[in-house]
C-alpha cells in the first residue's frame, strides 16, 4: 500500500494509479459488446425509410422472405400485442414505423438471417410503398403557421425535473395542435423595464449545428427472449433505463428483464436511453433465437444525433457593464421523436445566461419535432447550445462597452455559494479564480507574432442533470478482497478506477484486491444513469456508504468473535485492531463469524435526494476555456495554437484520467467549433459518413495545451469531488468564435467556422445580416 | 472458397465466402476480436493489423488477399508473456479511454518504432495521422508512443553496456 506523503491525505484517492481497465485494453482482451457471440445466434439488419415524411400504403415482405438464409421478416404489423413504443420522457418512439415513417433512416422492418451478409442481401427485396406527406426538414419550417404535423397524437410525458409522470394528458388519444415538443421557460425580475434605461443593450443571434458523437463502437446488441425472460447485452450507458423501457414492452417484470453493458467503445451522451435494445429484442421475440443486430456508421448517425439550436439574446448593461438584463430564446431542432430533447431543452435554458449575476431574466426555450434524425444527449447536452450564444453576446457587449471581456466578467460572475438558479444549489465552484487561471495562462504564452491571431475564452456552468438514485455493493470476500457492484457503464472515462480507489481508501485496502463489476441489471447494484458526469460523485457517496456499513458489520462481527466490545475496536489496515494491541484481517473476521473458511459480508449503500444531496443539483460543471487561434487568411483555415482548459472538479480522484477526459471534451467541442455539422440536402443527410463528417485527427491537436486542475474541495462528492468530463467542451465554440471575430472583425452567426466561413467572413463586405454590431479589426 | 494464412505465428485454414474481410476473417472466423471494426469505410484505422510486417487497414482487404501471408494482430503483440513497450507506453501515459481505437494506434506505433526507433513528435503524428480517436485528444498518444521509444532507446543502451 503506497504510504502517505506530507501533504497527502488519502491513499489512494487522488492519485494517478493505472486504471485496472487498460491492461485489458492494450491486449485486446477487453471484451466490448459488439465482441459477443451467443450460440444459434442470428443476425438482423434493418430496412430504413427512404423518405422524410410518407404514409406506409403497404409493406411486401415475400421476396426478402423466400432468400436464402432468411429466416423472419418483421414489420410492425408483427409486434401487435406489444407496447410497440419506448422513450423515457415521451413513449413516443416506434419500434418500427407503423402508418408513416417520419424520418429518413426510420426503421420500417428488420430483416433476421443466419448472417449478417445473408440479412444485408435481403434488404432490398422488401418493397415498401410510399404515399408522400409534406415535410417539415427545420424547426422554422415546423413552427410555421398549418406546418404538418410530425405527431398527430400526444403522449404521457414524465416531468424532467422530477422524473414523476406528468398527470394530464392521456397515453393516447389525445391530440395535438403543434410541432413543439417541450417547452420550457425560465423568469424573474422584470425585464421588459430594463431595455429603456439600459446603457447598452446587445443582441445577437447564433446557430449551433446538429452533430454526431461518433463513439467509435457503433450502436450494437445481443438480445435473447426465451420463456418470458429477456437478457440483453448492449451498449447502454443506462442499462437500467434500457431495462425498463423493454419491460414495458413485453409487459415483463423488471426482474425479467436483464441488460448488460461490457466496456463500451466510446460513450459521450449518446449511447444514453434506449437505441437497439428493442429492435434486437423483438427480433428475438419473434424468433426464438438470440439475435444480435450491429448498425454501421450511417445507421449510427441516423440513430442519434445532438439538437441544433437557433439561439437568440439580448442583454442590458448598465455604463460599468453590470448585467441587467438577459432574454433568450432557444429553439431547438430535434427530429422526428423526443428521446431526450425535453430534458436537453430544459437544461439548455438553465445553462444559456451563464453564471453571472442576472437580476433580471426571461429565458424560452422550445424542442421542436421535424422530419430529421431524432436528436437526444450528447456530452454537455443543452450547455453548449445556449453558451455560444450567451458568451459571444457578452464578448459583443465587451466590445461596445470598451472593457476587457475578461474584466466584464469578473464583474458579473457570481462568487462561490452564490445562486444563478432560485431556490437551487448555489455554485460549488471558484469561478473568479478560475478565470485568472486562464488569463494567466493566455497571457504567459502570447505568441510574439501576432498576426491573424487572437486568443479568446469563454466560461459556463451546468446544473448537472444528475437525479441522486443512486446504489452501491461491496462484498467482503473471505481472504478480504473486495467486490464492489455498480450499475455505472465504464466507457472509458475511468469509472472502474475511480470506483476501485475509493472503495479501497474507505476499505483501507490495497488498490489490486479490489474488483469492480459494473452494469449487468441481474447482478450488480442500481444506478439510474450513467450521465451528467454522476458517477464519481453519486455513484462514489453510495459506495462510501456501502464501504461504511460492511466496516460496521464486520466490526461487530469483530466484537463478536473477540468477545469484546465494538467501541474497543479501532480502524487498521485491512482490519481492525483489537483491545490488546493484536489487530484482525477482515478475510479473518468473516471466516472466524462463518466458522469455516469461508463466506462474505455485504455492505450496501443508497442514496436519494436527502442530506447534502438533497438540493439539485448536486454539483455544478464549469468550463473555463481559453484558445489562441491563428487565421490563415488565404484559406481561412483555423489553427488552434494554443488551448487552456481548468477542470474545476474539486477533487480529482485520479487526476490523469480527469486531464484526460477534459483534453477529450475540448477535442470535441473543437471539432463543433471547427468542422463538425450533419447538413441535410432535401429529406436525407448529405453527410452521413465520417469522411464527409470530418471529426478532429492528429493534425488537429493544438500546439500549445494548458491543462489545468482547480481542486478546492468545494463539492459534494467523496473528498470533494465534483463531476467531470464535459465541462471542457460547454463553452470552447463560443472561445473559437471570439477569437475568429476579434482577428477578422466581424462575428459570425454560427459554428462550425470552417475555411469556408472564414474566408467568406474575411473576404464578403455587406451588412453582416443577422450579428449586429461590426467592429473594426483588431490586430496585434 | 478456402483461405490458408499465418496468424500471429499460427498457421490458419478456414472456409469462407469469397467477399470475407480479412477484418471480419479475424474477428468472426478466428475470435480474435482484439481487432476492432469501426466504419468500414477505411477511414478511422481501428482495424489496423500488420500482413507481412506492413500496417494496413484489414476492413480494405479481402480475407482471401491475405492468403498466404502472415498476419500480426494486437494479440500477437506481447512477446514472451511480457507486453510490448508499446502496449506499456499507452498504460503509463493514459494514452486511452475507451480503449476501442486502441488495438489499430499500438499496431501502427510498433510498426513505426520498428523502423524508426527515436521519431520526432511530428512523425509520430504523421504515422498516427490516418487514425481516429474521438475520447483522448490525441495528445496522450503521442505522448505514450515517446514514451515507449525512450523505453526501447534506454534498454537498448542497457544491454549494450
Ligand atoms: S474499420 Fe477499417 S478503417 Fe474503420
Ligand atoms: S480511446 Fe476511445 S476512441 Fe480512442
Amino acid at each position: 500500500m503506497p504510504d502517505l506523503e506530507p501533504g497527502q491525505t488519502h491513499l489512494h484517492a487522488g492519485r494517478s494509479v493505472l486504471r485496472p481497465d487498460l491492461i485489458e485494453k492494450v491486449t485486446g482482451a477487453a471484451q466490448y459488446c459488439v465482441d459477443i457471440r451467443r450460440s444459434g445466434m442470428l443476425h438482423a439488419k434493418i430496412v430504413r425509410s427512404r423518405r422524410a415524411h410518407a404514409r406506409i400504403a403497404s409493406i411486401d415482405t415475400s421476396a426478402a422472405r423466400a432468400m436464402s438464409g432468411v429466416v423472419a421478416v418483421i414489420v410492425a404489423s408483427d409486434l401487435a400485442g406489444l407496447f410497440a413504443r419506448f422513450g423515457h420522457i415521451v413513449p413516443d418512439h416506434e419500434i418500427l414505423a407503423s402508418g408513416k415513417v417520419r424520418y429518413y433512416g426510420e426503421p420500417v422492418a428488420i430483416v433476421v438471417a443466419d448472417t449478417e451478409a445473408a440479412a444485408s442481401d435481403a434488404l432490398d427485396y422488401v418493397d415498401v410503398d410510399y404515399e408522400d406527406l409534406p415535410a417539415v426538414m427545420s424547426a422554422e419550417e415546423a413552427l410555421a403557421p398549418g406546418a404538418p404535423l410530425v405527431h398527430e397524437e400526444q403522449h404521457r410525458r414524465v416531468d424532467v425535473d422530477s422524473l414523476s409522470p406528468v398527470e394530464t394528458g392521456a397515453d393516447q388519444g389525445e391530440l395535438r395542435t403543434s410541432n413543439v415538443a417541450h417547452e420550457a421557460t425560465l423568469e424573474w425580475g422584470d425585464v421588459d423595464s430594463v431595455w429603456p434605461v439600459a446603457a447598452a443593450v446587445v443582441e445577437n443571434r447564433m446557430h449551433y449545428p446538429m452533430l454526431y458523437a461518433y463513439a467509435m463502437e457503433p450502436y450494437n446488441a445481443v438480445a435473447s427472449f426465451d420463456e418470458g425472460r429477456l437478457e440483453v447485452d448492449s451498449t447502454a450507458q443506462h442499462p437500467f433505463m434500457v431495462r425498463d423501457d423493454l419491460a414495458r414492452i413485453f409487459s415483463l417484470p423488471l426482474a425479467a428483464v436483464t441488460v448488460r453493458a461490457p466496456y463500451l467503445g466510446g460513450g459521450y451522451g449518446s449511447k444514453s436511453y434506449t437505441k437497439v435494445e428493442p429492435l434486437a429484442a423483438v427480433a428475438s421475440w419473434r424468433t426464438g433465437r438470440p439475435v444480435k443486430l450491429v448498425l454501421d456508421v450511417e445507421e449510427s448517425i441516423y440513430t442519434t444525433r445532438a439538437d441544433s439550436a437557433e439561439v437568440h439574446v439580448r442583454s442590458a448593461f448598465d455604463d460599468q457593464g453590470h448585467i441587467l438584463a438577459r432574454e433568450i430564446d432557444i429553439v431547438m431542432d430535434s427530429g422526428a421523436y423526443a428521446d431526450n430533447s425535453p430534458l436537453v431543452v430544459a437544461k439548455s435554458v438553465n445553462r444559456s445566461f451563464g453564471p453571472y449575476r442576472v437580476p433580471n431574466l426571461r429565458v424560452r426555450g422550445r424542442s421542436v419535432y421535424t422530419n430529421t434524425s431524432p436528436a437526444s444527449s450528447y456530452r454537455g447536452f443543452g450547455a453548449p447550445q445556449g453558451v455560444l450564444a450567451g458568451e459571444t453576446n457578452l464578448e459583443q457587449a465587451a466590445d461596445r462597452l470598451g472593457i476587457d471581456s475578461a474584466e466584464l466578467r469578473r464583474r458579473n460572475l457570481v462568487r462561490p455559494g452564490e445562486e444563478i438558479l432560485h431556490g437551487k444549489r448555489g455554485i460549488d465552484a471558484d469561478l473568479p479564480a478560475d478565470l485568472e487561471m486562464v488569463v494567466g495562462a493566455l497571457r504567459e504564452h502570447a505568441p510574439e507574432d501576432q498576426s491573424w491571431f487572437a486568443s479568446a475564452m469563454a466560461c459556463s456552468a451546468s446544473d448537472a442533470g444528475a437525479f441522486p438514485v443512486s446504489t452501491a455493493t461491496v462484498r467482503v470476500q473471505a481472504d478480504g478482497s473486495v467486490i464492489v457492484l455498480s450499475g455505472s457503464t465504464e466507457m472509458g472515462q475511468g469509472s472502474r478506477s475511480a470506483l476501485a480507489q475509493i472503495a479501497a481508501e474507505e476499505l483501507r485496502v490495497e488498490l489490486r484486491v479490489v474488483t469492480v463489476r459494473q452494469s449487468d441489471t441481474g447482478a450488480t447494484a442500481y444506478e439510474r444513469t450513467t450521465g451528467a458526469s454522476r458517477t464519481t460523485t453519486l455513484t462514489g457517496l453510495a459506495l462510501q456508504r456501502a464501504c461504511q456499513d460492511a466496516l460496521s458489520k464486520l466490526r461487530s462481527m469483530a466484537a463478536e468473535v473477540k468477545g469484546c466490545s465494538a467501541d474497543e475496536i479501532a480502524p487498521s489496515p485491512a482490519g481492525f485492531a483489537l483491545p490488546g494491541g493484536d489487530t484482525i484481517s477482515y478475510g479473518e473476521v468473516v471466516r472466524s463469524w462463518f466458522g469455516a473458511a469461508a463466506g462474505e459480508v455485504t455492505g450496501i449503500g443508497l442514496l436519494r435526494r436527502e442530506g447534502a444531496t438533497a438540493k439539485m443539483p448536486p454539483f455544478w460543471e464549469i468550463g473555463m476555456i481559453g484558445v489562441g487561434c491563428r487565421i490563415d487568411p488565404a484559406t481561412g483555415a483555423i489553427a488552434v495554437e494554443q488551448l487552456v482548459t481548468v477542470g474545476d472538479v474539486g477533487f480529482a480522484i485520479n487526476p490523469q484520467a480527469v486531464e484526460a477526459q477534459d483534453l477529450g471534451a475540448a477535442t470535441q467541442g473543437l471539432g463543433c467549433a471547427l468542422f463538425e455539422e450533419l447538413l441535410y440536402d432535401g429529406p436525407q443527410l448529405m453527410n452521413p459518413n465520417i469522411v464527409d463528417y470530418r471529426v478532429p485527427r492528429m493534425r488537429d491537436l493544438p500546439g500549445r495545451i494548458d491543462a489545468m486542475l482547480a481542486e478546492r474541495r468545494d463539492g459534494v462528492g467523496p473528498y470533494g469531488a465534483k463531476g467531470s468530463g464535459e465541462g471542457a467542451l460547454n463553452p470552447i465554440a463560443a472561445a473559437v468564435a471570439t477569437a475568429v471575430a476579434r482577428v477578422v472583425g466581424r462575428w459570425p452567426d454560427r459554428v462550425p467556422l470552417t475555411p469556408e466561413r472564414v474566408w467568406r467572413l474575411i473576404n464578403e463586405t455587406g451588412p453582416d445580416d443577422t450579428t449586429g454590431d461590426r467592429s473594426s479589426p483588431r490586430e496585434g | 472458397m478456402q483461405v490458408s494464412m499465418s496468424v500471429n505465428g499460427d498457421e490458419v485454414t478456414e472456409e469462407i465466402e469469397a467477399r470475407m474481410l480479412l477484418v471480419h476473417f479475424l474477428r468472426d472466423q478466428l475470435g480474435l476480436t482484439g481487432t476492432h471494426w469501426g466504419c468500414d469505410t477505411s477511414n478511422c484505422g481501428t482495424c489496423v493489423v500488420w500482413m507481412d510486417g506492413e500496417p494496413v487497414k484489414s476492413c480494405t482487404v479481402l480475407a482471401a488477399m491475405a492468403g498466404g501471408h502472415e498476419v500480426r494482430t494486437v494479440e500477437g503483440l506481447e512477446r514472451d508473456g511480457e507486453l510490448d513497450p508499446v502496449q506499456q507506453g499507452f498504460m503509463e501515459c493514459h494514452g486511452l479511454q475507451c480503449g476501442f481505437c486502441t488495438p489499430g494506434m499500438l499496431m501502427t506505433a510498433r510498426a513505426l518504432l520498428d523502423r524508426n526507433p527515436s521519431p520526432s513528435t511530428d512523425e509520430i503524428r504523421q504515422a498516427i495521422s490516418g487514425q481516429i480517436c474521438r475520447c483522448t485528444g490525441y495528445a496522450t498518444i503521442v505522448r505514450s508512443i515517446q514514451w515507449a521509444a525512450s523505453y526501447e532507446a534506454a534498454a537498448t543502451v542497457g544491454s549494450a553496456s
